[in-house]
């Protein structure tokens, strides 16, 4: 922790953190679909930059640590981009993804599941029909 | 004498906090690599949608919360550290401990609840990435828990006190990984 560092004031990025967190769970309720996203993502975004920055004092790191971190980040999307081509179709120019790795049988709607959360009406409730999503 | 881990360095920082840092660029890949699948089969798969909204998302708040508070008292026990207090910084790890300790029964009487109502991890491939996601996690949270309790007990004699950070960096780590878990697996519904 650098000097600066211990100037910090640590229960105000707490309570903004906490703000922060109020409004991810709020704003989703409006279900708006752009708000939700931007709500709930962009806010984990806000979020984690606060608590690298903040709590674990990166930016008070020598470069390289930054650079090994981006560096993982970077593999991690290059992993995304790479494979989600593949994953998130179920035809190719070659090749048909058999339907249990498509997600097209299910046996879900079979497993005779109660539904429980806020699907069921917030607390475990009886909403059989919720439960039911199949995955087609 | 000092361990080699705080003094043998080449990179202009003590080894241990090289390590750690490490650590985590390993854990980003893990977590990353889980993160990205369940994003995949959730773009893909309109069901999953249907069934993440069987997650309690006041029980993930809470446990947001609850994580977000531990990472508070773990930097402040590294200040206290800073400042040579070894028995404020073994007090305030002790408290992030207790945190660890919410954060896991909280989950547990979640999962209770959801295994209880035929939600298991073969239920579908939603719920195995919610098992495995926030299982995985869970480990994370009783590993810090057992380390921060170790760290602690020597911060308390005021020895190994840069230890402190270390085990809060980790630390607040695991608070910022949630931070993805929650809205995907609580509020994207």
């Amino acid at each position: 922790m650098s000097e600066d560092g211990h100037h910090t004031n640590y229960v105000k990025i707490w309570a903004i953190l906490v703000g922060l967190l109020v409004i991810s769970v709020v704003g989703p309720m409006a279900e708006i679909r752009w708000l939700t996203l931007v709500t709930a993502f962009g806010i984990a975004c806000v979020k984690a930059y606060l608590v690298a920055v903040k709590f674990m004092h990166i930016s008070e790191m020598p470069k390289f640590v930054t650079y090994i971190v981006t560096t993982t980040l970077v593999f991690m999307l290059l992993f995304f981009a790479a494979v989600a081509p593949d994953v998130m179709n179920d035809t190719g120019s070659n090749w048909e993804k058999p339907t249990w790795v498509a997600g097209t049988e299910n046996d879900w709607v079979t497993a005779g599941m109660e539904p429980h959360g806020e699907a069921a009406g917030g607390d475990h409730g009886e909403d059989q029909g919720a439960a039911h999503g199949g995955s087609h | 004498m000092r361990p080699i881990a705080n003094t043998r360095s080449a990179s202009g920082m003590p080894t241990g906090l090289l390590a750690v840092w490490w650590v985590v660029g390993s854990e980003i890949v893990i977590f990353g690599g889980l993160l990205a699948s369940y994003i995949m089969g959730r773009l893909t798969h309109d069901a999953w949608a249907v069934q993440s909204a069987h997650t309690n998302t006041w029980i993930g708040a809470t446990n947001t919360l609850v994580l977000l508070t531990s990472s508070l008292t773990a930097v402040l026990a590294h200040q206290a550290a800073e400042a040579g207090d070894g028995k404020l910084a073994a007090k305030r790890l002790y408290m992030t401990v207790g945190g660890a300790c919410a954060f896991v029964l909280i989950k547990s009487y979640e999962w209770y609840t959801e295994i209880s109502h035929g939600f298991t991890i073969t239920a579908s491939p939603f719920w195995s990435f919610y098992y495995t996601a926030a299982g995985i996690h869970a480990l994370h949270v009783i590993g810090g828990g057992i380390i921060m309790l170790i760290v602690a007990h020597k911060a308390k004699q005021n020895l190994e006190l840069h230890r402190v950070e270390l085990i809060g960096i980790y630390w607040h780590f695991v608070d910022l990984v949630w931070i993805f878990l929650f809205p995907l697996l609580y509020i994207a519904k």
